[in-house]
Parts: structure tokens; C-alpha cells; sequence
């Protein structure tokens, strides 16, 4: 029984000379033995990990995160001409990498499943020596990410996930989020939807039968109840249902005059074209104009619902036809490289590379927990969103949300949302003890 | 000793395939594969697949399902560490007693039909348990996010054996051994070493000769007289039985356990496997299986950076045609060089990897007259 | 009753569709023996045709504004297809209608493909072991799938219907129900006489004309209809081709219910597997039959009545169907002995 005595000084020793006996000298030499921290970086460079969907559904959106990356990477790095660095509030970075070493970067592809995503991010730490990981483009993958990256001893710097668990029930010390939440979308979407359709209103729910939709589902609820929407059902379709018609039917007799989609990407696409094509945005329901809303928008994806978004109400994390001086500064650079505009993905991977770099650069160090002492009730602004904090609670970004609308009227092919309402930080704050979980210790990785 | 009752052949193969299993690290480090996660991937799907193997390659039954039973080992490893204890013994045995359960039941209705009828049942079983787990079985399954390990686990033999993991959350360890990086690959290797012990003793079996008759010819076989379903169901239940293992193993080394381990196309995957290494043969799923997880880990890293740095001898204009070439093909178009490379190996080699390596030592057998020494040919060492 | 009557017709819909794919599969089944995992990515090649197809046709005249700016700070680009340039109005109906006459562009391009998969691939796996026709097809699924992604990325592509098909169509005023309680997509209802009508050619073809009845012939005994000396194997190239084209045609017309993207056909192959399997192995009328029948099944399970009682039951129903059906009937509803037993 003494033997689960053993600190785990001795228990290290021991599974090393195990692992010599059973093995090879190159143990020894293996960089988790080591170093103070995982990865720790001796040379002249320190590496990035870009995890990001490239095969699979979200490919485009992991492709656009990528292209964000590598700007920043350059802008870090003193290249280009700076982008948000430029606007960005603090100004510790000065174009000569992070802490006087270069920054590079390695890419893995998740596929948007929760195994390959962190098979793909253990490579970057065990083979490519990565100091952290970024990126993804669904809660599933980030939270399976995040619970990897505290194990192995990295930060995480989640890409585009919007599931509260990300940092409610699943947080984790290591993990930071930039992106908003479906709690937030909620706060923000609810009081725009009672100017916009009045508080005498019956909901009808299509929702994706999985964690993401039924958080976002629970949020919309809780929102659109408080301005006395009543809700008729909230359906469970399948994840990749294809054609919703048998969902979207029973819509049409139910009584309910609003139908809220919560499903992403090609769901949502799908659902939505179709709802449109069941003539659901040009119905009247008790004398009122029957309407349509898609809580969390992803411009890339209302791309793919051509003419069907016009006038339908939804949130986003950011949107590339915002006037501060850090979004202008930001598209103007991607534009330039690339020749169209940034995705909110885009966006979002861009400032979550900027802010783990400057935190380094604060912090003096690399070492998780240092760089995570230094997100910590940071403040800052110019990055697009206005004045932002990363709470120390949770390690969730708060700043303001924007409540979109399909263009009516687009100018060019990515000219489809229309900001509506930028609401207030204030507005969408919640106290972090209302979603759970436990941050725990930082991790360092192997000493 | 049963060992001495191998043949010279099949020794020779046991001996190079341990040899060759336990050297990993090294002869896979010059390919970039040598490091711990990506060694774990390799024996852990070998192990699925030479179970697979046992089904497939001996009956001629084609499972579109197995991933279920990987699925079942995974999720009830993890709720083993959840609530027993995270030493991997009790995960691994409990796990792959599920798997066998678990394909008992399937396996017991499925095998009433033969053909496409037989994978299409597997197949219907597989993608409900994927469906239900991904939605409706999210109390147990944890659903999209997957089941993980948490603080607050009860954990009831190790608090009742005084172990405190304290505030930071456990990982799996074998009396304080760690199941991560390069212990956690051997503990996976041991494993891989015992099935394949456990295939070649089957292949060579009375049983195994009896599973080959249902493969040839069931028909016949049940004119004689023998009912050969009880050989197929306890096939079935074997294989099922590795893909639990290889589940229990997939949570012992990175405690998590997803839906998506058991949608189809990880079926699908562990048929392609079987399929690209050399369906029938010994060891060659093992190979096919390093193959896929190969080209999954190592092709989808390569970026337009690296590219550039490798074609960099080239002068620009060549290089950045050169690069724009390549990069179809690896970074984010890795599923088209699989795709590519399954219809070539198909089309020009029928038996999958293992008759490729066949044809080159019968080549250079050739060239050097014939030689006396058939170890050449059975010698795994060959393969990357 | 007229959520009942909705549901029915829903399934229709989707059932017409499943039944033109799995019809594909099991003429292809029946005739050539052959496991077919590309078929799915036939359906996608055909949606693709309408992409292709409109993308040409918008193929755009660009011409600079140097007196407005991109957000970017480049001058703006202003973008006019170059049929409007030249045809007017006419131009801009030929590209509304560019769905339905992408059907003109499709049968070539489908038959075509059909044509050099079946000589420049599949006909060398004839006499090979299922396994290895499965591997080849399905590589050859993947490689089609990462071309059309590195050509037209990997989001969907919108495909809207002709303005006057976008419409609704209230019918159930006929069939004796209250006005506006039985209204349609007017797109679906197209969808679903559509695939009737493609349904009624391919049986048609075979029923009637002297090559249908050999192939016919050819699917019930191969090797007699090789000893009468009629050369059965380029007649079984054109049903490849027949195959491909009727998968090509319901992907295609399927696009403005499903905006198209190069992972559809993966979505409709296990799909279409299960359905021909229900139907049994290479029976026409069973895969017809079983497209159908899954098609409503899947309608009625998606119900909120339903699934008050059977939680779940929508994810898993076409799966339960494939169970039972297998369970009661062995070689599913109208399967013949011996065909993909082995």
C-alpha cells in the first residue's frame, strides 16, 4: 500500500528508469525531462501550435484562421505593417518577436473531431516542441483541446467555439477563450429582438441535438422569456440532418411566429434555405410578419445561404465593416495579403495569438503559469472589440457583442451582415460562479 | 512450452515483430513518427486491427461496426478510472470484457445473414450506438464534448487505498508509472506483443483451420454436417474483444472517450487498414494500420512553410510552382494522397502492403540465386 | 391530418431522392457485381455540374472603380456577368434558370464520367474480392472529393431555384383541406414528379428496348447471355453510365434544397447503402420501394409525437428499419437469392 505514497519526484525517477530499462537512452535527451516546463524554449525562436480544421465541414473557416496566424506570426515577428499591434493598448511587443525570440509556428489538422484534434495537438508538443496551442472551429474539439493542454502543460488559446462549457463546466487553468458565448449571444439578441418584434411573441426552437446547441438553445430561452416570448417547442434535429423538412413543417401550423435556428455551420445553411423555401420568412402568423433568427452567425457560412439571410437577426464575435481604428487596421492588413476580408474566426485566432504573445512578452516568460498571471484581469483595447478584460475567474474575454442582420442590399459577395446593435459589455456580464466548473492549479508540465 | 510448438517461420516472424515493436522509437525516429503519442496510435490501432483481422481475414465476414466495440472499450475505461480507480489494469480487463459483450449481442443477431447483408447489420448497430451517443446518451457519453475526467470522480479503490490526487485533475498510471509519453507507448507495445502472440496461435489453431473452411466455402460446410456459426460468433466475439482492448487502451493513454470513435468511418477506417496492409496475413494490418495513422499525423502537418524551406534549393520561380504542387497534396490535402494511395496499392497490389514486400524479397532473392535463408522474407524490419 | 399529409409528402421528397441514388447502386449491383462507394460521390459530381455550370455562365467582366475603395484600401472591383453584358435581360433569365438547364450541361458530363470509370477503373475489378472493390471505389470517392474542395473550397455553394419555383404552392384547398394549411415548396414538388419521371425512364429503358431486356437478361444469368455471343460487357459499361448519370441528375437537381458542398456525397453513401440493402440486392423496384418507404418512415419518426415517446428515435430510424427489414426479410424486401451473399 506504500507504494501510491510515492511523491511524484520519486515517481518520475522511477517511470524514467523504467522507461531506460525497458528502452533507449533518447530518454534522456527527450525535451520533457529536461527543461523547467514543457517545451521550454532554448534557442533562438519559440514555436507556435496552429490546430485548425482543414479537412471536414469548417475547412474554410480553419483555413481562414491559418491565414490570420501567419499575419500575426509576421506581425509579431516585424513584418508587414504591424496591423493591431499598431492599435492594440499595450504596446510591450515591439516587432522583434516575443521576449528577443523569433516566433515560428508548426499547423496540424483537427478534422473537427475531438481525437484527431488532439492527436494532432500532441504531436505539436511531444514531436515539434510547440509552447502552445491555438485554434479549432467547434466547442467539441476546443474543450477536448483544452483538457489536453492542461495535462501536457500548455496554454490554450481557444479559436472559434461559443459553447458556455468552454468556460464554464469544462474550464480548465490553461485554456483562455477570446470568442463570446451563447450566454452572452442571449443577453445581447434579447432585448433587439423585443424592439424588433415586440414582446408578444411564441418561439419555435430547431435545435442541433448536441452540447453547443442545447447550451445555445437554454440561452435563447432564458432571454427571450424575460421579454414575455413564449416558447411553443424546442425540437432536437440530428447533427448533418441534410434536409430538415420533417422539422420545418410542423412549424408552419404550430401557432408560433418565430423560429429559432440553433444550428452552425452546414446545418445552419441548410436549415435555413429551407425554412425559407417553406416560406417561412414571408408567412403571417396572427397578424404578425413571421420571423426567423440565427442566434450565432458566421459570415463564411451565411455565404453559403446565398439570398435566404437577408433581414434574419443574429450575434457575432466581430465583423469586418467595423469602423474603430483596430478592425480598419486589421482588415486593411489581411486585405492587402489575401484580397478579401477577415472572418470573425479570422479575427478572433489573430487576437488570441497577439494577446498570448504580449502576455509572454509582459510576463518575461514562456512559463504557463507566468503568461496566465499575465491574462488575468488584463485589460485592454484596439483590438476590434473595444475595451476588453480577460477575467481572471474564468479566462473568458468580456467586451461588447454585435447583433447582426442579413444585408438586404449586399455590395459584393461578402457584404452579407449588417451590424444592427453593438451591445454594451455591460449588458452581457454574468457572474462566473452562473456556468460551474473549476479552473484548477495552472500546469507547468514536466519539471 | 506452447512457444516451441511454432513453426521455424513463425518464430522467426515473433521474434522480428517484437524486436521490431520494441525498437519503435528508433527505427521510426528518422520518418518523424518517434515520438510517444503517434507510437501509442500505432500499436493501439494495430491492435484493432489484427482483431479485425481475425474476423475478416480468416471468415471472409465484413464488419462495418467495429468501431462500436472500440467505442463501448473507451467510454467504459474511462468510467472505470471515473469511478474504481486510474490504475489501467481494471480499465483495460473491464473494457475488453464490454467489447466482448457487447459484440456477443451484436454479433449474435448480425450473423444470421451473410455478404453485404452481415455489414450492412453491423453497420446499422454502429451508426445507432454513434448517433445515441452523440445525443441522447450524452448522461453517459458526454456527448459532443466527450467523456473526460474530473476532480470530483469518486475514484472508490484508490480513495479506499489512501491515494490523493490532490487539486490537480489524475492521469492513468501503473503503479506510479505515468500511462503518457514513452512508458504509456510500451505499456500499449506489451499489449500489441501478447495479441499478436494470441492471432498467430489462433491462425494456426484447429479453430482458426475451421474459420478458414467457413471462409471457402460455408455451405459445404454445413453439409458435413458442422454448424459453423458458433466459429463465426466466437471470431466475432475475439475481435471484438481487441477492439475493446484497443479502446481501454486508447483511454489509458489519453483519458477521453468521444462519439465520433464509433461513427462509421472509423469503422470504415479499421477496414481500409486491414484492407492496405494485407488482409488474411499476419501482421499485415499492423502495417496498414501505422500507414493511415502515418499519413493522418505526419502528411497533415506539412505547411507552405515548410514546403518552401524544402524546395528552397530551387530557384524562386520553380520553387513556389513547386510548392503550390505539393501542397494539394499534403498539409490540408492529405485526404487525396490517402485516397490516391489506396486505389494505387489496390490496383497494383492486390494484397495489400504485405504482397509488396513479398515481391521485393522474392526479387532479391532472385538476384542473389536463391538464397537457402527464408528469414529475409518473414523478417517485419522491412517496413516503415 | 394535414401534419400527417405534410410528413408524407416530405418523405416523398427525401425518399425521391434516396430511391434515384440507391436505383444507381443496385443497377450497378446487379448487372456488374460491383460495390460501388464512389456512387455517393456521383450524386456530389452532379450538384457539381450545376456549380460548374453557373459559375461559367457568371463568369464575370471586371472592371476598376478607381473612385471607390475596399475596406482593404484597393480599389473597388465592379463585377458583372459577362451574359448580362451581352444578352441583357435575357442573360440574367438564362442565369436564374441556371439550375434546371444545368440538366442539359449534366447527362453529357455524368454519362461521360460514368463511361471512363467503368473502362479506365472499374472494369479491372470485375472478378476481384468485394474488399478490394470497396477500397478502390471509396479511394476514388476521396481523390474526386479533395478535387472539387481544392477547386470550389469546402463551404456550400448556394444554388436558389428559379424565382417562379421559390413560390409555395397550396394545394390541400383540392384535397378538401382549409386553405393555406397544405401549402409546398413549388421546388420539392418539381423534385419529387422529377425523380418519378426519371424512375419511369430507367424502368421504361429496361422493360421495352432489346437492350434493356439483354441487360436485364445479363442480371439475372451473366454466363448464358455470354455463351448466346452477345457481348454483354459493353452494354453493362452504359448502365455505368445510365448509373452515374441518374445520381449525377438527383444531386443536381437536389441543390437548391441542399446547398451543395464536396462532403454531400460521404453524407448520402451509407444512406444509399442502407436503402438499396432494405430494397434487396440489385431489385430495381426494391430500391424504388425501400427509397420511398425510409423517406416517409424518417418524416413520421421526426414528429414531436413521436419522439415525446421514443426519444431519439429520428437519430436512429433508418438504422432500425435496416435491422428489422434484414431481421424478418434476409435479403431484404425484394432480394434474390445469392445476389452479395458471398
Amino acid at each position: 500500500m506504500s507504494k501510491f505514497k510515492i511523491n511524484r519526484r520519486t515517481l518520475l525517477k522511477g517511470s524514467a528508469a523504467l522507461g531506460v530499462g525497458l528502452a533507449t537512452p533518447t530518454i534522456f535527451s527527450s525535451k520533457a525531462w529536461a527543461a523547467g516546463y514543457t517545451n521550454e524554449p532554448k534557442g533562438s525562436t519559440v514555436t507556435f501550435g496552429f490546430n485548425v480544421p482543414q479537412t471536414g465541414a469548417y475547412a474554410d473557416e480553419g483555413a481562414d484562421e491559418l491565414r490570420a496566424y501567419e499575419l500575426a506570426v509576421e506581425h509579431i515577428n516585424g513584418g508587414g505593417d504591424g496591423g493591431m499591434l499598431n492599435t492594440f493598448s499595450s504596446k510591450e511587443l515591439k516587432g522583434n518577436g516575443i521576449n528577443g525570440k523569433k516566433v515560428v509556428f508548426v499547423t496540424g489538422d483537427t478534422q473537427t473531431k475531438s481525437d484527431a484534434a488532439r492527436a494532432s495537438a500532441k504531436r505539436m508538443i511531444e514531436k515539434d516542441g510547440a509552447i502552445m496551442i491555438t485554434g479549432g472551429s467547434s466547442s467539441g474539439v476546443a474543450i477536448a483541446v483544452q483538457g489536453l493542454c492542461q495535462d501536457a502543460g500548455v496554454i490554450f488559446m481557444a479559436g472559434l467555439t461559443h459553447s458556455n462549457d468552454t468556460t464554464g463546466k469544462d474550464k480548465r487553468a490553461n485554456g483562455f477563450r477570446h470568442f463570446f458565448n451563447t450566454e452572452m449571444t442571449g443577453a445581447a439578441l434579447g432585448p433587439v429582438l423585443k424592439n424588433a418584434f415586440g414582446a408578444d411573441r411564441t418561439a419555435y426552437h430547431l435545435t442541433a441535438d448536441y452540447t453547443w446547441g442545447w447550451s445555445q438553445e437554454g440561452s435563447i430561452k432564458k432571454y427571450t422569456e424575460q421579454i414575455g416570448w413564449k416558447t411553443a417547442a424546442a425540437v432536437r434535429t440530428p447533427l448533418g440532418a441534410g434536409d430538415f423538412s420533417q422539422y420545418i413543417t410542423p412549424v408552419l401550423n404550430s401557432g408560433a411566429d418565430v423560429l429559432v435556428l440553433n444550428h452552425y455551420g452546414r446545418d445552419m445553411v441548410n436549415s435555413l434555405t429551407q425554412a425559407v423555401q417553406f416560406g417561412l420568412r414571408d408567412k403571417q402568423v396572427n397578424g404578425k410578419d413571421f420571423a426567423i433568427v440565427v442566434p450565432l452567425y458566421s459570415r463564411l457560412m451565411a455565404q453559403g445561404a446565398g439570398e435566404n439571410v437577408k433581414g434574419i437577426f443574429g450575434s457575432t464575435n466581430w465583423h469586418w465593416s467595423l469602423q474603430d481604428e483596430g478592425s480598419k487596421a486589421f482588415v486593411k492588413s489581411f486585405g492587402q495579403k489575401y484580397g478579401f476580408p477577415p472572418s470573425q474566426a479570422a479575427h478572433t485566432t489573430y487576437c488570441q495569438a497577439l494577446l498570448y504573445a504580449d502576455a509572454c512578452q509582459r510576463a518575461g516568460t514562456f512559463m504557463p503559469s507566468g503568461v496566465g498571471a499575465a491574462l488575468e484581469g488584463f485589460k485592454f483595447d484596439g483590438l476590434g472589440n473595444g475595451p476588453t478584460e480577460y477575467r481572471a475567474e474564468d479566462h473568458q474575454c468580456f467586451k461588447d457583442v454585435l447583433v447582426v442582420k442579413g444585408k438586404e442590399n449586399p455590395t459584393s459577395k461578402y457584404d452579407v451582415l449588417e451590424v444592427v446593435e453593438v451591445t454594451p459589455r455591460s449588458q452581457v456580464e454574468y457572474p462566473a460562479s452562473l456556468l460551474g466548473g473549476e479552473l484548477g492549479p495552472y500546469n507547468n508540465g514536466s519539471a | 512450452m506452447k512457444l516451441l510448438a511454432m513453426s521455424r517461420n513463425d518464430i522467426l516472424l515473433f521474434v522480428g515483430f517484437v524486436i521490431f515493436t520494441l525498437a519503435g522509437p528508433i527505427i521510426l525516429e528518422p520518418f518523424g513518427a518517434g515520438y510517444p503519442d503517434l507510437l501509442q496510435k500505432f500499436a493501439i490501432f494495430g491492435i484493432f486491427a489484427l482483431g479485425f483481422n481475425i474476423l475478416f481475414g480468416l471468415t471472409g465476414y465484413l464488419s462495418f461496426g467495429h468501431a462500436a466495440f472500440l467505442g463501448a472499450g473507451s467510454y467504459t475505461a474511462v468510467w472505470t478510472f471515473k469511478l474504481f480507480s486510474m490504475n489501467p489494469i481494471p480499465a483495460i480487463i473491464l473494457s475488453t470484457l464490454i467489447g466482448g459483450i457487447f459484440a456477443a449481442a451484436i454479433g449474435f443477431i448480425s450473423l444470421r445473414r451473410t455478404g453485404i447483408y452481415f455489414s450492412i447489420l453491423t453497420l446499422a448497430f454502429a451508426q445507432m450506438s454513434y448517433n445515441l451517443a452523440y445525443s441522447v446518451l450524452t448522461p453517459i457519453t458526454n456527448g459532443e464534448t466527450g467523456l473526460q475526467l474530473a476532480q470530483s470522480d469518486p475514484r472508490v479503490l484508490d480513495v479506499a487505498l489512501g491515494r490523493d490526487y490532490g487539486a490537480v485533475l489524475p492521469s492513468s498510471d501503473f503503479f506510479g508509472l505515468e500511462m503518457t509519453g514513452y512508458p504509456g507507448f510500451y505499456f500499449c507495445a506489451i499489449f500489441l506483443i501478447i495479441c499478436f502472440f494470441i492471432k498467430i496461435r489462433i491462425f494456426r489453431s484447429p479453430f482458426g483451420l475451421m474459420l478458414r473452411a467457413v471462409k471457402s466455402n460455408q455451405n459445404r460446410l454445413n453439409y458435413t454436417g458442422v454448424n459453423s456459426r458458433p466459429y463465426d460468433l466466437s471470431a466475432f466475439i475475439i475481435s471484438g474483444m481487441y477492439a475493446g482492448l484497443a479502446g481501454g487502451l486508447l483511454a489509458v493513454t489519453d483519458p477521453l472517450a468521444g462519439a465520433e470513435r464509433m461513427q462509421w468511418t472509423a469503422s470504415g477506417e479499421v477496414v481500409l487498414m486491414t484492407i492496405l496492409g494485407g488482409a488474411g496475413t499476419l501482421i499485415g494490418p499492423v502495417i496498414g494500420a501505422g500507414a493511415i495513422k502515418y499519413f493522418e499525423n505526419i502528411f497533415s502537418a506539412f505547411n507552405d512553410t515548410i514546403l518552401m524551406n524544402a524546395f528552397s534549393f530551387l530557384p524562386e520561380v520553380l520553387q513556389s510552382a513547386a510548392v503550390s504542387v505539393t501542397s494539394l497534396f499534403v498539409g490540408e490535402g492529405w485526404h487525396l494522397t490517402l485516397g490516391a494511395l489506396f486505389m494505387l496499392i489496390v490496383i497494383f497490389l492486390p494484397g495489400g502492403l504485405m504482397e509488396g514486400f513479398k515481391r521485393i524479397s522474392a526479387m532479391i532473392k532472385k538476384r542473389m540465386n536463391g538464397g537457402s535463408d527464408g528469414s529475409a522474407s518473414s523478417n517485419p524490419t522491412t517496413s516503415a | 391530418m394535414d401534419a400527417i399529409f405534410l410528413q408524407v409528402l416530405n418523405g416523398l421528397d427525401k425518399g425521391g431522392a434516396y430511391a434515384l441514388i440507391a436505383l444507381g447502386l443496385t443497377l450497378i449491383f446487379g448487372t456488374l457485381g460491383v460495390v460501388n462507394f464512389a456512387h455517393g460521390a456521383l450524386f456530389m459530381l452532379g450538384a457539381f455540374v450545376a456549380v460548374a455550370f453557373k459559375s461559367i455562365l457568371s463568369l464575370e467582366q471586371v472592371t476598376i472603380d478607381p473612385t471607390r475603395m475596399t475596406a482593404w484600401g484597393t480599389p473597388m472591383e465592379i463585377r458583372q456577368p459577362f451574359v448580362e453584358v451581352w444578352f441583357g435581360d435575357l442573360g440574367a433569365t438564362v442565369l436564374e434558370y441556371s439550375v434546371p438547364f444545368a440538366i442539359l450541361a449534366a447527362i453529357p458530363t455524368m454519362l461521360f464520367i460514368g463511361l471512363v470509370m467503368e473502362r479506365g477503373l472499374i472494369q479491372f475489378f470485375y472478378k476481384r474480392p468485394h474488399a478490394d472493390q470497396i477500397l478502390v471505389t471509396f479511394g476514388l470517392a476521396i481523390v474526386v472529393q479533395e478535387i472539387i474542395k481544392s477547386i470550389f473550397g469546402a463551404n456550400p455553394i448556394p444554388q436558389p431555384a428559379p424565382e417562379i419555383a421559390k413560390g409555395m404552392i397550396d394545394f390541400g384547398v383540392a384535397l378538401g383541406f382549409d386553405a393555406g394549411n397544405v401549402v409546398y415548396p413549388a421546388w420539392r414538388l418539381i423534385y419529387f414528379l422529377f425523380s418519378l419521371s426519371v424512375i419511369a425512364v430507367v424502368f421504361a429503358f429496361l422493360q421495352f428496348t432489346t437492350f434493356g431486356m439483354v441487360v436485364r437478361a445479363g442480371m439475372a444469368d451473366r454466363e448464358t447471355v455470354g455463351l448466346l455471343g452477345i457481348d454483354i460487357d459493353r452494354r453493362f459499361t452504359i448502365v455505368f453510365g445510365i448509373a452515374a448519370l441518374v445520381a449525377g441528375l438527383a444531386g443536381l437537381m437536389y441543390t437548391p434544397i441542399l446547398s451543395p458542398d464536396y462532403h454531400m456525397g460521404m453524407d448520402f453513401l451509407v444512406l444509399s447503402f442502407v436503402v438499396v440493402v432494405v430494397g434487396g440486392m440489385g431489385s430495381l423496384s426494391g430500391a424504388v420501394l425501400a427509397g420511398f418507404l425510409l423517406g416517409i418512415l424518417q418524416s413520421f419518426a421526426s414528429m414531436n409525437e413521436v419522439k415525446a415517446i421514443f426519444p431519439g428515435i429520428d437519430q436512429i430510424i433508418i438504422y432500425l428499419i435496416a435491422v428489422v427489414v434484414l431481421l424478418v426479410r434476409p435479403r431484404g424486401l425484394m432480394g434474390r437469392k445469392g445476389v452479395m451473399e458471398h
